[in-house]
């Protein structure tokens, strides 16, 4: 396989002994805590989510490894990362066949065609997670409650749906499970609703959301713990975060009564998985320092945007897309000016 | 490859349209009706066909007419040609079913602006006799309606659960919105060039193998 060599920052290059491996490691653990958070609230259909999603990203980058004629790379942990990944932002009732589509979709289309890791334009697992949005936009929006009584023992009746059926409707099974559930996210209550839900139940993670979506604290932990080791630019969170703050917070100013506070747009939907892990993957992110401020804030008011006036109630996905597809053009415009050339003054 | 181009014989004629030259899978012409009338089987077939009929009928004329038309001019003599053949189709479509004359819409008149068939006008018809023009043409013609029908297939199972109207999987089955979308067409159309270069590819190093200079 080519390489291409492309250093956009001044020398010295200091290179430090870390590897993929290494990196995509640490990743793992920082996620285990979501997971076991996920398994916790939504019981097997969570477990066998997370499983079955990570098994068909590994197995599809199986076979293009075996199709390319090159060395398995499932050493790397890059395509276990971008399963468990893909599955904490599917609903936990997700049929599991259509979290192995969205598996395979997320390797094939958004990894191995553009010549694997390291190659991919788009984050892998919000590719597939697009994927599935747009091919099954029902299933994706149908939400259960968590901590239901029976999670260990049973599976939500839509998770075993045999493959290209159309998963049972969960609203009657949510309403016996947990009582007065209202079958929708935060989000979309505060939209079509109007109803705003109280920052204490965000941190209890007793809302309706995706699997790995409802533990702020726990994605929070990880993302201290990464960039404690130097392992995603804590530039990258911040910016995403303190941008969608400040235009949340511009935009209560402009009218109250229609706007949420600042604290509902941070911790409501996807916001804090996207991004601790999805915006800070370093093979769709900027490299260079103000590019990677100009990506994260670019980020964070697109996702506030998409969520006030787009017509679905969350909009992190496609805000991280739309960051990762301008990353070539914030890399080429922003680079960092080398010590003792010119400048203005 | 031999130095000397031999003249085709008459099925390396027809054949060069459904295989070494497919308009869809090689040549990528005509994307405008490819993905847009694909979404289901049908419609795919009769865009085709009638793509097929208007190739054909313009090839014929366009290769008696060839001593006749002067270069300056021939282009639009052509485009008047096509012209007739796609008012004869529209007026046919129309007559024969009036739920395919409204699924395919504008494209049937569109058929006047296929980069194939003006394509082959201008590099096929005008230069050759009436018979290889007309086994090219038509080659041509079947290998566009194979690549529309390859996608719309495709497209109509796992976007309706149907094929050619049929109900495939039963009430339950769970539509795939995106493929009757345009994304859906362009993924099924690089699903079908990843497998025919595949194929073709995986042909060349055979005959490498074998060492057959034929081709």
């Amino acid at each position: 396989m080519s390489t291409t060599r492309l250093e956009l920052r001044t020398t010295p290059h200091i290179k430090a002994g870390r590897t993929v491996e290494q990196i995509m490691r640490a990743v793992l653990l920082a996620l285990a805590p979501v997971c076991a958070f996920a398994v916790w609230q939504y019981g097997l259909s969570a477990l066998a989510l997370i499983v079955t999603v990570t098994a068909a990203c590994l197995a599809t980058e199986r076979l293009a490894n075996r199709l390319r004629g090159e060395a398995s790379t499932l050493g790397d942990a890059s395509a276990t990362i971008t399963g468990v990944l893909l599955a904490l932002c599917l609903p936990p009732a997700f049929p599991l066949w259509m979290g192995a589509v969205a598996g395979i979709v997320a390797i094939a289309l958004g990894k191995t065609l553009f010549g694997g890791l390291g190659h991919n334009v788009f984050n892998p697992a919000l590719v597939g997670r697009a994927f599935v949005q747009a091919a099954f936009p029902a299933a994706i929006t149908s939400w259960v409650p968590a901590y239901a009584p029976d999670r260990f023992t049973a599976f939500i009746p839509s998770t075993l749906t045999p493959p290209l059926m159309q998963p049972p409707d969960v609203s009657a099974w949510a309403q016996a499970a947990v009582d007065g559930f209202t079958g929708a996210t935060p989000l979309a209550r505060w939209k079509y609703d109007n109803v705003l839900t109280p920052a204490a139940d965000f941190f209890a993670g007793s809302v309706a959301g995706s699997t790995g979506e409802t533990g702020a604290v726990l994605i929070l932990l990880g993302g201290l713990y990464l960039a404690a080791r130097r392992y995603l630019d804590w530039r990258i969170p911040v910016a995403v975060l303190g941008s969608a703050a400040l235009a949340a917070w511009l935009f209560q100013l402009w009218a109250p009564e229609r706007y949420p506070e600042p604290l509902f747009v941070l911790l409501s939907g996807g916001l804090m998985l996207g991004a601790v892990f999805m915006a800070t993957d370093m093979v769709t992110s900027p490299v260079t320092p103000l590019g990677v401020w100009l990506y994260g804030a670019l980020i964070g008011v697109l996702t506030v945007l998409i969520r006030y006036f787009g017509g679905m109630p969350e909009g992190v996905m496609y805000a991280i897309l739309v960051g990762n597809a301008l990353t070539p053009l914030i890399d080429r415009y922003t680079p960092p000016r080398a010590f003792g050339t010119g400048g203005r003054r | 490859m031999n130095a000397q181009p031999a003249r085709p014989t008459p099925m390396e004629e027809f054949l060069e349209g459904i295989w070494r030259q497919n308009p869809v899978f090689v040549m990528v012409l005509g994307m405008c009706p490819v993905m847009a009338v694909t979404v289901s089987a049908v419609n795919a077939l009769a865009m085709g066909l009638a793509t097929t009929f208007v190739l054909t009928g313009s090839a014929l004329l366009v290769s008696l007419l060839r001593g006749w038309v002067p270069r300056e001019v021939r282009i639009a003599t052509y485009i008047v040609i096509i012209a007739s053949f796609v008012t004869v189709v529209d007026y046919l479509i129309q007559a024969l079913s009036l739920t395919l004359y409204t699924a395919l819409g504008a494209f049937i008149q569109l058929i006047v602006v296929n980069c194939i068939i003006l394509g082959r006008a201008e590099a096929h018809a005008s230069k050759n006799p009436p018979l290889p023009a007309v086994l090219n043409a038509l080659g041509m013609g079947l290998g566009f309606a194979i690549g529309l029908l390859a996608l719309g297939s495709v497209r109509e199972v796992l976007g309706a659960g149907r094929l050619f109207g049929l109900a495939l999987f039963g009430a339950d089955f769970q539509p795939w919105g995106v493929m009757v979308q345009p994304p859906g067409g362009f993924f099924v159309l690089g699903g079908w060039l990843l497998l025919f270069n595949w194929l073709k590819k995986r042909q060349g190093r055979l005959q490498a193998e074998r060492g057959t200079a034929h081709g």
